[in-house]
């Protein structure tokens, strides 16, 4: 009986699971499907398949290609996010096994004004920051990655912070003794052993800084697009839209996602789930 | 060893530090002092005590910005735990496929507000035309839409964190409330809950200051619209900076309240569920 009552449980759970999974999926299709119809036809039948009468070809793609720019947006949001997730695990992960090693006053105010400003919003910071960045030229390409190190710093040295805790220090003693400076300790001996940890911190922060809106059009919007910034800009002034590049730019901003997400779905679960339990 | 890395400050500390304080610790300093003041540019800013405060509170768009964020907040972070968790309790009973079904679940996470928000305006607009109106006819189909699409994009995040958190309790503990005869819904409440109260905590946190601190969706699926009506606290601090000129010092005076009533719910939950986290 018991076995019986199993088995139906099963196909119940299935067919819940499926349903969630269609509910999940779908909207992603239909902006697929929706980017290669005429542009006249998306807001009246968004539901409706392409027909000979409705599909447009790569129309959509075309036009909003050059609308946005979508590839200098890309090739922007790819040089951002990289530079500053290395520079956040680099810089963070240092500060962290500093301030966790040498015990003083002055590390420890460090720790806690870290940790403090993990919980204070960007609309708070926002419009002295972006002064801030102004004033001191940091309003290009090269400057928001010293923004992303600052403002990113609190969730990532609290992070690494709590695995150094964890690391004897004897290890990090017989480096020394072996005659390895902290430089060479530190890269050669600690690092290595971070490594889970520095995993979770890019993608935290990548996750973040990929999508990012508000702070780089604040900062450098005007000169420089993002993806995100190229796809707000569709939506022209007294709120109205080109639908159709919309669903086609849509498109080009999710396949990358789906592509990394892909390949990389293990790290992202896991750096997820360890990025939590220690947030 | 100490001494020796004490002198390795300028490496070790100085870049992140500096950032910091670019990038945080003064633009937060400057922005506390210029609540109280009248600016435009932030070299003109005049002392003017809390009239910034006072505005702000008399302001009907603030006011309502902030029932409106509250109402989604409560509704949000309640479904969207609900659901998650019933999904984790689905995917960690031993059935085949359950590393794909997570795969999808956990997909709209990785997609950005602005992305979202486009993706779901025309969704929700193309079902609104069946009753010839658009999400920006009426506030509520515009707070509905809002919920939809959060719960869209975190319920994957948290069902992977409850997924974690209901793994992690001991085969046997359960094993043993079967043998003592208890069903599903005594295991559920007696055993399951209790042991995954740590991972309650993370997922109320993060549901909690995600929607709380909602912008970009916002921003693409309504525009604050109809009128102001829709705006949550984000975008109105947001549009009192950038859209009304001379009212620098509200906006300012606005982000501060956020930031007060932010952290003062994210500290209370924390210590309210912290306490009910029992040791396996």
């Amino acid at each position: 009986m018991t076995k019986g009552k199993t088995k139906l449980g099963h196909a119940l759970a299935y067919v819940i699971l499926i349903l969630m999974s269609v509910i999940f999926l779908a909207p992603i299709f239909i902006v697929l499907f929706n980017s290669f119809k005429s542009k006249l036809y998306i807001a009246s039948e968004p539901f409706r398949f392409p027909t000979a009468q409705t599909f447009a070809g790569l129309e959509n793609y075309i036009g909003g290609l050059a609308k946005t720019d979508f590839f200098s947006a890309f090739g922007r949001s790819l040089f951002i996010t990289v530079f500053s997730v290395a520079a956040i695990v680099l810089f963070t992960s240092m500060t962290a096994w500093y301030i966790t090693r040498v015990k003083n006053k002055f590390t420890s105010f460090l720790y806690y004004a870290f940790v403090f400003s993990m919980i204070v919003p960007f609309q708070m910071v926002m419009f002295t920051m972006v002064k801030t960045a102004n004033t001191l030229n940091l309003d290009n390409l090269w400057g928001i990655i010293v923004i992303y190190l600052g403002f990113g710093a609190g969730l990532s040295v609290f992070m690494f912070s709590g695995f150094v805790k964890s690391v004897p220090i004897e290890i990090e003693e017989a480096a020394m003794i072996d005659g390895c400076g902290p430089i060479r300790t530190f890269f050669l001996v600690v690092f290595p052993i971070m490594k889970p940890t520095a995993i979770t911190v890019a993608i935290l922060n990548a996750m973040w800084i990929w999508n990012d809106y508000l702070l780089p059009y604040l900062v450098i919007g005007t000169d420089y697009k993002t993806i995100p910034i190229a796809i707000q800009y569709l939506r022209g002034g007294y709120g109205s839209i080109d639908m159709g590049a919309m669903m086609a730019m849509l498109v080009l901003a999710i396949i990358p996602i789906v592509i990394f997400y892909l390949f990389c779905q293990k790290y992202i679960i896991k750096g997820v789930v360890a990025g939590a339990v220690k947030g | 060893m100490r001494n020796n890395l004490k002198k390795y400050y300028p490496v070790f500390v100085l870049p992140t530090t500096a950032s910091f304080l670019i990038a945080f610790v003064f633009p937060f300093l400057a922005g506390i002092v210029l609540s109280f003041t009248k600016f435009t540019t932030v070299t003109n800013a005049k002392w003017v005590g809390f009239e910034n405060y006072i505005k702000a509170f008399s302001n009907e768009d603030f006011l309502n910005a902030l029932w409106f964020t509250v109402k989604f907040t409560i509704v949000s972070v309640i479904t969207i735990n609900i659901i998650a968790f019933a999904l984790a309790l689905l995917l960690t009973r031993s059935i085949k496929g359950t590393n794909l079904f997570r795969t999808v679940f956990f997909m709209p996470n990785l997609i950005g507000g602005i992305v979202l928000g486009y993706i779901w305006l025309l969704i929700i607009n193309g079902v609104l035309q069946f009753f010839g109106v658009t999400i920006t006819y009426d506030a509520s189909y515009g707070f509905w839409g809002l919920v939809i699409l959060t719960n869209w994009q975190l319920i994957g995040y948290m069902m992977i964190i409850y997924i974690a958190g209901i793994q992690n309790i001991p085969g046997d503990l359960i094993d043993a409330a079967k043998v003592d005869g208890a069903g599903f819904w005594g295991i559920l409440r007696h055993v399951i809950i209790p042991m995954v109260m740590p991972s309650v905590t993370i997922c109320l946190f993060l549901t909690i200051t995600n929607s709380f601190k909602l912008f970009d969706a916002n921003l693409a699926l309504t525009d604050g619209a109809p009128g102001r009506e829709t705006s949550m606290l984000a975008l109105d601090i947001y549009k009192t900076f950038y859209a009304r000129t001379g009212w620098q010092g509200v906006g300012q005076a606005k982000a501060v309240v956020f930031f007060i009533i932010l952290a003062a719910i994210a500290l209370l939950q924390l210590a309210i569920t912290r306490r009910r986290e029992v040791e396996a």
